[in-house]
């Protein structure tokens, strides 16, 4: 293996650009308002497109009368989606649209499209199955052990009831697409997590050549695992564009079709019991759930020797279900870690001890990681002196700490980065990814820029093409882990190369040469050194164009890593007389690898964490069983968290050589899985009684204070 | 939002002439806050909207020995830092204060905020002010999570002022301009429950400008307590105003409205004459806030709001009384 170079990583006290809290390099252009995000293009001839939604929960299409809107005033194009026949799932359904010359003439001809139905009976609430009758299926039962004797002869058996209801994304910039569909090229730029595959996925649909579809986005405003594909949108636009003769369309949901049809991450409600003994060991569990998803339960301390699980879904009359940051994980943590808690309260023991004897039963290879992470939470939380008893605390507002864990994987997905150095000194880098706003610009700059010894101003990137080497889709925490290798691989090619050509005016050979500061040298001997525009003289003609790949069936140890844990603990206040619930402080100890930025990857833990308090505290939907509406689908009664109402957080960065060896992980969703667990037990501290279901509004903790729930 | 004529008149007499003795028809657009969004839903169609901004006279806050005149395109947030609020009507600047969002305390007005629609979202999804289906109303049955806990219907939603509270407690009037000229209303009658769809929510016709709002002297302690989830945009689960006249350490006399809690601002009767007589401490606020909430009537999923009402009304009797 003698030709292949080092690809591993620069020792931590020798990195100059990777390890540094470097700003964001796009910033500027975002808090300015300069960058130009898909839903603000408006290409030349650019037609607006608006849908007609099902107002109905389910029902049948019967007829779609499209006449009125095709001859109204500036209409282009008109496409029925949904034709007679079509069997409406949910409030929001997409019918028809329509494409013309400006969003009020499109609007409108929409209001002119008629739709009849048929209305079929609706179920639009997830959170009581006897009112579900015929929209279950029973998952089976799964059992370990002996949990029947296990129950029977416990010393102690604590049982609680809890829930977590749907949640929509929220995305700023909602669903949607520009698309110009001229001849047999179709021009896109989509709002999307995937801009490499996003043509492979629609070019089935609307039968053009994947190679003929060219997707291109610069920036997206949010997308959190609900911006994977094309969607119905997509094919739309395409269609209406194609039926207008090659004029661009843009079609964006409205807010409230965004909330109604964009994704919802799914529920999880039901009962756990714990068996166990005084001392805190646990001996068994048992577990009756539904959703309207699968949740597989326990989380994390799935090796508990006696376990009866049961799980039903529900299917229920409200938009589909998306990837919500870190999947499912939000839901089991809060199921899981309420448990917990309540069994420790139950044997009045410090939660601490509870969990560091309960992740005996996590996977082996993280038990210690957790309880090294719980004494550490504990110790900057000051938890020995903080924490008291379940409900111990007196007067009208009382304090409360309560505990979340988590675990996500994060291993880097298949990436290829294009290094190209020129004789005049410039270096461009491109890979076919995307920046979800997480920072991945700055990240792939830093390591193309450690790489070749240049300053980060030095290295020009260019991502956001299906044009480009392929990167793959932007979800489960896979970007950072997929995107440093192979742009660590290219930019090392690239520097071979520069080497190669450098290396006899230094009567060197190539292999003797380093790139350090703008300069190309003789290791070892610094006084042997050009500049780095000099040694770049020496690739003319031509230049320098070398490809570098990551591809997850081949590991790269020591480069990227997958598997993560982490503690949260939230302090909290609550007014007992009017329920609110106020964050005091918030802190995390996140496990990660080597860290390619501080200052972004502390960044994405403060924007987990506050996307999750605005979970625990806030969203919520609410649906009327009687008409089958969505009377919140707003962003004014669907109730997101402010600045003002996310309190202290305080992040603990695992920078250790140990976790720095392991390389990148992803570091994106671990932080979004434990607030509610974590909040709803400081809660459930304060107040002494446990408040099932989240979020943690005056309603739900008044109602468990005042004995109101059933 | 549909097409409509832009009308820009100069004084309130062109203002009225501008307007229509039909709902539906014209719309008056002072700070925009509800309007706006109003028209965005479809639920306000106008074929005119009037924009009152250019009115100078609806301007400014003037006090005298009399009481305060407050123009009704004073915007919440001058209101609430007005030096001639803040000290002897307190409860008013704090209830314009505690607006929520700085952009709707900025661009709000005060004759907005009384004549802003209801938030319940039956209304804000075109199901009608009363949500009736089948001659029934949805929101008994429905998600009234955030409805009414007083009143017996048909109106569940609650009113959405923030000031409505404070000035009834003060015992204020608007002034109402309309094509026969002004005339007064106290603003307990301005707020009315509807009893049909084709009713409003106010006294104000469909052909009248709200004015002024005239606030009389009197009340030596005030104060408004509203409780509020959010820090960020949000409107409030409840609030209680009181207005207190002290004779030396006892109530000589007390008014105390509840806010968010009914379809109108709520008086709370049985409340003021437990206070009569009697010093305010916790013992008593806590009495009064239990008998504001003794006729209260909740509905299937917001008897936490007779919590929220009953702590607001203690809540505000302390504050009245607390040393600045």
């Amino acid at each position: 293996m003698a030709d292949t170079p080092d690809y591993s990583w620069p020792s931590m006290e020798s990195r100059k650009a990777m390890g540094k809290s470097i700003k964001r390099l796009d910033g500027p252009v975002k808090s300015t308002g300069r960058a130009k995000y898909t839903s603000d293009l408006r290409p030349r001839d650019m037609l607006y497109a608006v849908y007609v939604h099902s107002p109905h929960a389910h029902a049948r299409v019967t007829g779609v009368d499209t006449s009125d809107a095709e001859k109204s005033a500036g209409v282009k194009a008109v496409h029925v989606t949904a034709p007679a026949g079509t069997e409406v799932q949910y409030q929001g359904w997409e019918i028809a649209a329509v494409a013309a010359t400006t969003e009020q003439a499109a609007r409108v001809a929409a209001g002119r499209i008629r739709v009849e139905y048929e209305v079929l009976p609706h179920l639009v609430k997830d959170d009581d199955l006897s009112k579900a009758t015929g929209r279950t299926k029973q998952g089976g039962e799964k059992v370990v052990g002996d949990p029947d004797e296990t129950f029977k002869n416990a010393e102690v058996v604590s049982e609680g009831q809890y829930g977590i209801p749907i949640a929509n994304h929220c995305c700023l910039e909602p669903h949607g697409a520009v698309i110009q569909w001229q001849g047999d090229k179709v021009y896109a730029w989509p709002s999307t997590q995937d801009v490499t595959t996003w043509a492979t996925q629609l070019s089935p649909n609307i039968k053009v050549d994947a190679t003929n579809i060219k997707v291109k986005m610069d920036y997206i405003g949010g997308g959190f695992g609900s911006k994977f594909g094309p969607d119905a949108w997509g094919e739309t636009a395409a269609r209406l564009s194609q039926k207008a003769g090659g004029r661009p369309v843009k079609l964006f949901l409205e807010r409230d079709a965004e909330l109604m049809i964009a994704g919802n991450r799914p529920p999880a409600y039901g009962k756990i019991r714990i068996a166990g003994k005084k001392d805190g060991t646990i001996t068994g569990w048992q577990s009756d759930t539904w959703s309207t998803g699968n949740m597989p339960l326990p989380y994390i301390i799935d090796q508990i020797p006696n376990m009866r699980i049961k799980h039903d879904t529900v299917s229920i009359n409200s938009g589909p279900s998306r990837a919500w940051r870190a999947p499912n994980n939000q839901q089991l943590s809060y199921l899981t870690c309420s448990a917990l808690e309540d069994f420790a309260a139950k044997i009045a023991m410090d939660p601490i001890e509870v969990f560091k004897k309960a992740v005996e039963y996590a996977p082996k290879a993280r038990v210690e990681l957790y309880k090294y992470q719980l004494d550490k939470a504990a110790e900057l939380t000051d938890w020995k002196n903080q924490w008291k008893p379940r409900g111990s605390g007196s007067g009208t507002v009382r304090r409360g700490l309560g505990l979340g864990i988590s675990a996500w994987g994060g291993a880097g997905h298949n990436s290829n980065c294009r290094t190209t150095i020129n004789p005049d000194g410039s270096v461009l880098v491109e890979i076919g990814t995307q920046d979800l706003g997480t920072g991945t610009r700055t990240i792939i700059t830093q390591v193309a820029a450690e790489s070749l010894g240049l300053p980060m101003g030095k290295v020009k990137l260019v991502i956001g093409s299906n044009d480009l080497p392929p990167d793959a889709a932007s979800g489960g925490s896979s970007t950072v882990g997929g995107v440093t290798v192979s742009t660590r691989r290219s930019s090392v090619n690239a520097l071979a190369k520069l080497f190669e050509a450098a290396a006899p005016a230094l009567s060197a050979q190539p292999a003797d040469l380093e790139a350090v500061d703008g300069h190309i040298r003789v290791k070892g001997s610094p006084n042997k050194s050009m500049t780095w525009e000099t040694a770049c003289k020496k690739i003319g003609p031509g230049k320098i164009s070398e490809m570098g790949s990551f591809n997850r069936r081949q590991p790269a140890p020591g480069m990227n890593d997958q598997g993560v844990g982490g503690v949260q603990i939230a302090d909290v206040s609550v007014d007992t007389e009017t329920g609110l619930v106020k964050i005091n402080h918030y802190t995390a100890v996140q496990d990660c690898g080597l860290i390619v930025n501080p200052r972004l990857a502390e960044s994405q833990i403060y924007g987990a964490i506050i996307m999750g308090i605005s979970t625990a505290l806030y969203e919520e939907r609410f649906f009327d069983q009687q008409t089958g509406k969505y009377l919140n689908a707003d962003m004014e009664f669907y109730k997101l968290a402010g600045i003002g109402d996310i309190g202290d957080i305080k992040v603990h960065l695992d920078i250790r050589p140990e976790n720095d060896k392991r390389g990148v992980i992803g570091l994106g969703e671990p932080p979004a899985v434990a607030i509610c667990a974590a909040i709803g037990n400081a809660v459930t501290n304060a107040i002494g009684i446990r408040v099932p279901h989240i979020p943690m509004t005056p309603s739900h903790v008044l109602d468990a204070l005042e004995g109101r729930i059933a | 939002m549909q097409p409509f004529e832009y009308a820009n008149p100069a004084s309130v007499q062109e203002a009225v002439a501008l307007l229509s003795p039909r709902w539906g028809q014209a719309d008056v657009l002072a700070g925009g806050t509800d309007l706006i969004s109003c028209m965005k839903e479809h639920l306000h169609t106008p074929k005119r909207v009037v924009n009152i901004k250019n009115i100078k006279e609806l301007a400014g806050i003037q006090k005298t020995a009399g009481g305060l005149r407050i123009g009704a395109l004073v915007t919440m947030d001058e209101l609430a830092n007005s030096a001639d609020a803040k000290g002897e009507y307190k409860s008013l600047a704090e209830a314009a204060g505690g607006v929520p969002s700085p952009q709707i305390r900025h661009m709000g007005t005060v004759g907005g905020d009384l004549c802003q629609r209801p938030r319940c979202w039956y209304f804000r999804n075109g199901m009608g002010l009363l949500a009736m289906k089948d001659g029934k109303s949805l929101i008994p049955e429905g998600e009234n999570r955030y409805h009414a806990i007083f009143g017996s219907g048909p109106a569940y939603f609650v009113s959405a002022s923030s000031l409505g509270p404070a000035l009834i407690a003060l015992n204020a009037k608007v002034k109402l301009v309309g094509p026969k000229g002004p005339r007064e209303v106290p603003v307990s009658a301005f707020f009315v429950a509807p009893k049909d769809e084709a009713s409003r929510e106010i006294a104000l016709q469909p052909n009248e400008i709200l004015t002024e709002i005239l606030v009389p002297a009197g009340a030596t302690h005030s104060a408004t307590y509203e409780v509020r989830q959010k820090e960020a945009l949000d409107w409030p689960l409840a609030a209680a105003s009181v207005a207190l006249t002290m004779k030396g350490a006892t109530v000589g006399s007390a008014r105390i409205v509840l806010g968010h809690v009914a379809a109108t601002p709520w008086h709370a009767a049985a409340a003021e004459k437990l206070l009569v007589g009697k010093a305010i401490n916790s013992a008593n606020a806590e009495a009064a806030g239990k008998a504001a909430v003794g006729d209260a009537k909740p509905l299937s999923q917001n008897a936490y709001k007779v919590t929220l009402a009953k702590t607001a009304v203690k809540r505000a009797l302390l504050d009245a009384v607390k040393k600045a």
